[in-house]
C-alpha cells in the first residue's frame, strides 16, 4: 500500500493555462444520470457488503428499482424540456435488463459511459485480468447495444484498485470520473495512452443532498445554483467544468422533480456563457486543445513528478 | 488478490428483472386508471399502530424505532406507547375534522393491549393492515419458512378472533421480507403488501402461492423519515408533500390516476408541537381538490377494476 496514489501532480488552482470552451464559453456543464441496476442477491465481495440489511433487502432494492420504473421518465422529460442531454453513468447490464431505457436515451443522442456491470459488483479484490474483463465487457456491451464507443468510466459503486486508471486508459478510454481533486479536467498519469480526470462534482450529487446532507428539494436547487454561479465566475479566468450527478430514484420522486426543473431552467438561461454538453464532448475538446498545454504546464510547475 | 470466478459471472443478466416476482414496467406506458369522483390523485393515509416489546428481538435486524438503550429501555418503550395512547387520538381528531379515512398498519397485539383503540378504528370504518403480532416479528432471508408462516397465521388469527378483522393488506415489521414472504402472504389470502416502495401505483406480483399486489409505499415522505431521520422542519415536510401532490396531479391529466401515500407515525406527527403540520398539509391538499381519499383496499379495488385481463 502507498500513501499517495501517484495519479497526478500537485498544481495550484491559479495561473493555469486559460481554457476557453467552444463559442467562447466559460463553464462546461454536463448532467450525469446514473442509470443503475442493483442485484437482489449478488455474490458477496469479501470487502464490502452488498446491502445494509439482511438479504433479501427488499426495502433498499425497491428504493433503487423505483428509478427504472418511475423516476427515469420524469427526469428525462425535465431534461428534454430544457434541451439538456445526459451523459449516462451506466450499469452496462441495463442494456440487457431494460433496453427500453437505453433506447429512450439513445433517441435523444445521450452519451453512455461505463459505471461497471452492476452497481452490486465491486472492484475490490479483483486482479488486473478480472478488472480488465469488466472494462472490456462494458465497451463491448454498450457498442453492441447502441453502436457507441464509450469514452469514460466511473467505477461501480466507486470501488477501485490501484490499477483502475492504467486499465481503462490501456483499453482506450479517455476520461475517468473517479477523481474529485479539481474543477478542471487534468491529465492523469497512466502507463499507456492518455487519460484525463473529468470533474464529477461529487458533493453536488443528489445522493449527497438527499441521503447525506438531508436537504429538501429547494435546498438542493439552491446548492446547484450557487455551485454554478461560482464556477461560472471563475470560468472567466480559465474554463471550468460542473457536473450534476443524479439518480432517478432520488431526484425523480414526485416531490423533487419540479424543484430540480428550476435548476435546469437556471442553467439553460445562461447559455451565452455556458456550454451545455456531454462529458465525451468536453473530453474530446480538452484532449484536442488543452491536454498538451496542461501537460507542459504541470511538467514546468507541478509538484510530485510529471504527468 | 483475485476474486472467485463466480464474481464475474452474471446468471441473471437478462431482459427484465433479476427475479420472477414482477416484470419491469414503465409507469408512463401503463393503461390509465380512473379514480372515483373524477379525482386525479388518490390520497392514501397509513398510520402505524405498533407495539414494541421492551424485550427486542435478537437476530440481524431490529425494526426502526425499536429499543435503543440496554434493557430496560423505558425511554423508547414509553415514547412508542405515547403514540398509541395520545398521538393516535390527535391524528384521529384531525382526520375526523376533515372527514378523512386511513389504513392502520397494526400490530395484532393491540387487539388485546388496546382494544378500545381498535374499536375507534373500526367505528370509523378505517382499514386495518396486518402488521404481524408486534415489532419483534422481523423476518429476513434466514428465517425458516414455518416460523414465518406461524407469524402470519397467528397475526391473522388474533385479528379475526379478538376483533373480527379480516385484513386484505400486510406490512412486514421493518418492511423486511424473506424470499418466501410474498408467496406465503398470497397463500394466506392476503391481497396486497406494503413492503416494496418501487412504484407510484399498485402493481401485480406473481408468486407460487398466487397473485399479490404491491402498494406504492412512499418512504421518502414518511413523517419519521422527514422529521426525525432527516431532521427537517415541519414547513419543509409540508412543502414536499404539496410538491408531490402537484406533480402527481399534473401527471394524472395525461396518464390517469395517481396515488399519494402518506405514512404517519403517531409518536412523531402526533406530538403537540407537530400536529399542526398534519392539519395544515391535509387542508392544503383538500383545498386544491380533485383528490379521492381512500383506504388501501379501496384504491386497490379501483385499480383492479381499471385493468383488463391482459394488462392486470
Amino acid at each position: 500500500m502507498t500513501a499517495d496514489p501517484g495519479l497526478y501532480s500537485y498544481i495550484p488552482y491559479k495561473d493555469r493555462p486559460k481554457i476557453v470552451w467552444p463559442g467562447g464559453k466559460k463553464l462546461a456543464l454536463w448532467v450525469a444520470p446514473n442509470i443503475e441496476f442493483y442485484e437482489l442477491s449478488p455474490p458477496q465481495n469479501p470487502q464490502r457488503k452488498s446491502w445494509p440489511r439482511p438479504e433479501p433487502d427488499v426495502v433498499n432494492y425497491a428504493y433503487r428499482d423505483f428509478g427504472n420504473r418511475v423516476g427515469h421518465w420524469r427526469l428525462m422529460e425535465a431534461m428534454d424540456e430544457f434541451g439538456v442531454r445526459g451523459s449516462v453513468s451506466l450499469s452496462v447490464a441495463m442494456c440487457q435488463h431494460h433496453p427500453e431505457i437505453i433506447a429512450a436515451c439513445q433517441e435523444r443522442n445521450w452519451e453512455f459511459f461505463s459505471h461497471g456491470i452492476y452497481n452490486t459488483r465491486y472492484t475490490y479484490g479483483m486482479d488486473e485480468a478480472q478488472e480488465r474483463a469488466v472494462v472490456e465487457d462494458s465497451i463491448r456491451t454498450v457498442k453492441t447495444a447502441t453502436g457507441q464507443d464509450i469514452k469514460g468510466y466511473l467505477a461501480p459503486a466507486l470501488t477501485h484498485t490501484m490499477s483502475t486508471m492504467d486499465i481503462i486508459a490501456d483499453c482506450g478510454l479517455s476520461y475517468t470520473c473517479d477523481l474529485f481533486h479539481d474543477d478542471q479536467p487534468l491529465p492523469v498519469k497512466v502507463k499507456n495512452g492518455r487519460l484525463i480526470s473529468m470533474p464529477y462534482s461529487l458533493e453536488v450529487n443528489d445522493h449527497y443532498a438527499y441521503n447525506v446532507f438531508g436537504f429538501s428539494p429547494e435546498q438542493y436547487t439552491d446548492l446547484l445554483k450557487r455551485h454554478f454561479d461560482t464556477l461560472l465566475e471563475e470560468g472567466a479566468d480559465s474554463g471550468t467544468v460542473m457536473c450534476v450527478p443524479l439518480h432517478a430514484y432520488l431526484v425523480g420522486r414526485a416531490h423533487r422533480i419540479d424543484p430540480f426543473r428550476k435548476a435546469l431552467e437556471y442553467f439553460a438561461s445562461h447559455s451565452d456563457d455556458v456550454w451545455l454538453t456531454t462529458a465525451a464532448e468536453i473530453s474530446d475538446f480538452y484532449l484536442a486543445n488543452y491536454y498538451d498545454e496542461f501537460d507542459a504546464h504541470i511538467r514546468a510547475h507541478g509538484k510530485g513528478g510529471t504527468a | 488478490m483475485t476474486l472467485p470466478d463466480d464474481y464475474l459471472k452474471y446468471p441473471k443478466r437478462q431482459h427484465g428483472m433479476d427475479h420472477d416476482l414482477y416484470p419491469w414496467s414503465n409507469l408512463f406506458d401503463r393503461k390509465p386508471v380512473s379514480w372515483p369522483e373524477g379525482a386525479g390523485v388518490a390520497l392514501w393515509i397509513t398510520i402505524s399502530g405498533e407495539f414494541f416489546p421492551l424485550t427486542p428481538n435478537t437476530g440481524p435486524l431490529r425494526a426502526p424505532g425499536h429499543m435503543a438503550t440496554p434493557y430496560p429501555d423505558f425511554r423508547t418503550f414509553t415514547t412508542r406507547d405515547y403514540g398509541n395512547r395520545v398521538g393516535m387520538y390527535r391524528i384521529m381528531k384531525v382526520l375526523d375534522s376533515l372527514g378523512l379515512s386511513a389504513s392502520v398498519n397494526m400490530s395484532s397485539d393491540l387487539t388485546t393491549r388496546a382494544p378500545m383503540l381498535v374499536e375507534e378504528f373500526k367505528s370509523r370504518n378505517w382499514e386495518i393492515i396486518a402488521h404481524a403480532r408486534n415489532m419483534n416479528d422481523v423476518v429476513h432471508g434466514e428465517t425458516p419458512e414455518d416460523t414465518e408462516q406461524d407469524i402470519i397465521d397467528r397475526t391473522l388469527d388474533d385479528l379475526s378472533n379478538n376483533a373480527g378483522i379480516i385484513p386484505k393488506g400486510w406490512m412486514s415489521p421493518a418492511r423486511s421480507e424473506s424470499y418466501a414472504t410474498p408467496s406465503l402472504l398470497a397463500q394466506s389470502g392476503l391481497e396486497y403488501v406494503c413492503d416494496w416502495g418501487n412504484d407510484d401505483m399498485p402493481y401485480l406480483m406473481t408468486t407460487e402461492g398466487g397473485p399479490i399486489h404491491a402498494m406504492p409505499y412512499t418512504h421518502e415522505l414518511e413523517d419519521r423519515h422527514v422529521l426525525q431521520n432527516l431532521g427537517q422542519r415541519e414547513e419543509v415536510y409540508i412543502e414536499q408533500i404539496i410538491a408531490a401532490f402537484d406533480r402527481l396531479s399534473a401527471e394524472a391529466k395525461d396518464h390517469g390516476g395517481r396515488v399519494l401515500h402518506l405514512a404517519l407515525t403517531p409518536y412523531i406527527i402526533g406530538q403537540p408541537f407537530r400536529i399542526w403540520a398534519l392539519k395544515e398539509v391535509l387542508n392544503r391538499i383538500l383545498e386544491k381538490g380533485a383528490v379521492w381519499n381512500a383506504t388501501g383496499e379501496e384504491i386497490l379495488s379501483a385499480w383492479q377494476n381499471a385493468q383488463t385481463p391482459e394488462t392486470a
